[in-house]
């Protein structure tokens, strides 16, 4: 017993003999990637933020009818149930995925409608089914979609409900998906040029321009941003074309956004040029530029893919602040804050709390990103207590 | 003390002409003047003006002269009359109009930074002496939570969850049937129980930051040399905390009034929207929307400017306290 023992003990230490190898000789983002792996909450996220993504960039093919699409008499109809088990009176047992359509009544005493399923006529569904044609991009389009039914004219499905003009609520928040997380993304890499030239200007040069910039940093930190935003985003007149309203209102949130990412590229390239192997790099005669890009900013790269994946979810929701106010994305264009103007009134969400369903996304995709950028940072410095 | 308040208040001479600067900028920007969509709009349903009166108009509101002269005369008004302009869309002067939404703005934003702080101190204080326990996750948690939601959907799904629960609906000031009532001690309960749910949603997103900031800052303390000596004299340990670590991580907290008091100014706006609070909030949106730009732009002003002040305070409130900031100050000059 005991001999087996001391040759599984030498297998241990000559297996942590090579772990230190393989610690000493791997690259800063081998080291990086293996902190980030033992974060399980960031790595979770960081799937779940990329099949949001994924659902972002082909909303057509996954929601199943055009954000556009009117269901009359189907307004504000609460989510349709997905079934398993057939719940007609004569059946019962596995029939796989379907919903039953909706039979709309007034309420004589309450004078509202109410919807309820028709039980006695299951509508079968299944994956890539034919569908309303969309586009993927450009020209290109496509009627298959990644869940549908091939019954004849059936009745919507609408798994979270419908809206006030009887639309469908998840084709809508897939729809607006796309504006709202790319809006983040375009305006952190709007925010990072910024950030970047004018962080890294004034940590460069020093003296009066470092001196101005970071008194620039100081007062756009010391105002409040929403009301600024608000102002701003006034002087965008209504009636112009989606894109370019889209593109104004990234604009606008990274006037605002790149301070942040400026410290850090300020605040890093300070604190890095007086560190040995960049005196050396002096020493040696090499360039400025050489210095800054080849030496410098390979060394904080990552602590600005922390900054940056931080800043991505208030861009989102500044986004959906500003159009939930109707001074952002101006419908028919989707957004999530466009969906939840609707949610406005307590009084409505009472009635119809699938409204404030979009809400629960952007509180998720703002959760996710703040959970990579969680994990990221306690990776971003893999140097540290090793 | 006093050379150190005068020097702080010089320092913010230039950020308030900055500010005076973009709120000047936000009234300049939408494209075209109010003057000249009035004047369409009167033409457009049916009125006529001739020349004359339209150029009367023009020039009553100044909109002939170059904009630097409309900034100084627009500052002129401010500084020396008091006056920060006109509303077009309410045919009011701004003042009036602030007069009456000013107040209240005030009072919630104010009252969500002390709920903040009666929230996060003991929070944090907790959590620092009891670290890795179960209630210190628990609070970490809800921190991280408070940092990361969005105040406003926050704001939603409270308002409409405390509706369906309670069939109180914490909308507005006053419930409906004290609308009209003088102020009475029922009139003030009620008051007080529409304030509640703004107040905390709005100091929320401060609280998770505050907690944060507290637990650290006690958490280094405890671990330096004078409590364990401390500790060995046998001071009893409520006294040795509150004596002294508590009271220095203290003074980082005050510090952070800088950064969340924009943070509570603009969540106030939002949430005010949501809640249907009459503060500057709403007015602001009626005046973006309305391209009523004297109005927009000078909420815009006096709420950075507070916000600028309130730093100000915290500044000298912190140096007040600690006066290794003061002699440093002093030794820098």
């Amino acid at each position: 017993m005991t001999a087996s023992t001391e040759v599984f003990e030498e297998v241990l230490v000559a297996d942590q003999a090579e772990q230190d190898d393989r610690f000493y000789y791997a690259s800063q983002w081998s080291l990086i990637w293996w902190r980030f792996r033992r974060h399980r909450v960031a790595i979770v996220s960081t799937i779940l933020l990329l099949l949001l993504y994924l659902l972002a960039v082909l909303p057509g093919f996954f929601s199943p009818y055009l954000p556009s699409t009117r269901f009359e008499s189907y307004q504000e109809a609460p989510p349709v149930r997905l079934h398993w088990m057939d719940k007609s009176p004569e059946g019962g047992g596995f029939i796989g995925p379907h919903y039953y359509g909706y039979e709309k009544t007034l309420n004589k005493e309450t004078f509202k409608y109410e919807f309820a399923p028709i039980l006695d006529n299951p509508i079968k569904l299944r994956l890539f089914a034919p569908g309303p044609e969309y586009t993927i991009v450009g020209d290109w389009t496509s009627t298959v979609h990644f869940f549908g039914t091939d019954v004849e004219e059936p009745p919507p499905f609408m798994l979270f409900g419908a809206d006030r003009l009887g639309r469908d609520l998840l084709s809508r928040t897939l729809y607006g998906a796309r504006i709202s997380l790319s809006i983040g993304l375009i305006g952190v890499a709007l925010s990072l040029i910024l950030g970047v030239i004018l962080g890294g200007i004034s940590g460069y040069f020093g003296g009066l321009v470092d001196e101005v910039i970071q008194r620039l940093i100081d007062f756009l930190i010391s105002i409040p941003q929403i009301p600024l935003w608000m102002a701003l985003s006034a002087a965008l007149p209504r009636d112009w074309p989606v894109l370019k309203t889209y593109f104004a209102i990234t604009i606008i949130l990274s006037i605002l956004g790149w301070t942040g990412l400026a410290r850090v590229v300020r605040g890093k390239l300070l604190s890095l040029r007086e560190e040995d192997y960049a005196m050396a790099a002096k020493a040696a005669g090499t360039g400025e530029s050489r210095i800054i890009f080849k030496h410098l900013l390979p060394g904080f790269t990552s602590h600005l893919i922390v900054t940056v994946t931080l800043a991505v979810p208030t861009m989102i929701l500044a986004e959906t602040a500003l159009s939930f106010l109707g001074l952002g994305i101006q419908p028919p264009a989707v957004s999530w804050g466009t969906l939840l103007q609707d949610a406005q009134d307590i009084v409505a969400i009472a009635q119809h709390p699938h409204q404030l369903i979009p809400a629960a996304w952007v509180m998720a995709a703002v959760l996710l990103f703040n959970n990579v950028g969680d994990g990221l940072r306690d990776a971003a410095d893999p140097y540290s207590d090793h | 003390m006093v050379a150190y308040i005068v020097r702080r208040s010089v320092m913010l001479i230039p950020i308030l002409l900055l500010i005076s600067l973009v709120s000047f900028a936000i009234i300049e920007l939408p494209p075209g003047d109010w003057v000249t969509y009035q004047i369409e709009n009167l033409r457009a349903s049916g009125i006529e003006l001739n020349e004359d009166e339209a150029e009367r108009l023009v020039k009553m509101y100044g909109f002939d002269q170059p904009a630097w002269k409309r900034y100084i005369r627009w500052m002129r008004g401010i500084l020396f009359k008091f006056n920060f302009g006109w509303s077009f869309q309410w045919g009011k002067t701004v003042n009036e109009l602030l007069g009456e939404r000013l107040p209240l703005t005030l009072l919630v934003s104010i009252s969500a930074l002390i709920v903040s702080w009666i929230i996060a101190i003991p929070i944090g204080i907790y959590s620092a002496t009891h670290q890795y326990s179960v209630l210190d996750y628990i609070f970490t948690f809800f921190g991280f939570l408070g940092l990361t939601i969005p105040t406003f959907l926050l704001a939603m799904v409270l308002a409409w969850y405390i509706f369906k629960l309670t069939e109180f609906a914490p909308l507005g000031l006053f419930s409906i049937e004290y609308m009209d009532e003088p102020m009475s001690m029922e009139k003030f309960i009620d008051m007080l129980k529409h304030l509640v749910l703004p107040l905390i949603i709005i100091g929320l997103n401060g609280t998770g930051a505050l907690i944060r900031v507290m637990r650290g800052n006690l958490l280094d303390e405890l671990k330096k040399q004078y409590v364990i000596t401390a500790r060995a004299k046998g001071v009893n340990e409520m006294q040795l905390l509150f004596k002294y670590p508590v009271r220095m991580s203290m003074n980082p907290v005050i510090s952070t009034i800088g950064w969340i008091l924009p943070g509570i100014f603009s969540g106030e706006v939002l949430v005010s929207l949501v809640l249907g609070l009459q503060t500057t909030g709403p007015l602001l949106l009626r005046a973006v929307l309305a391209q009523d730009m004297f109005l927009a732009g000078s909420i815009v002003m006096i709420l950075s400017v507070l916000t600028v002040l309130g730093t100000l305070l915290s500044d000298i409130l912190l140096a007040a306290l600690d006066p290794r900031i003061r002699y440093s100050a002093a030794a820098a000059r």
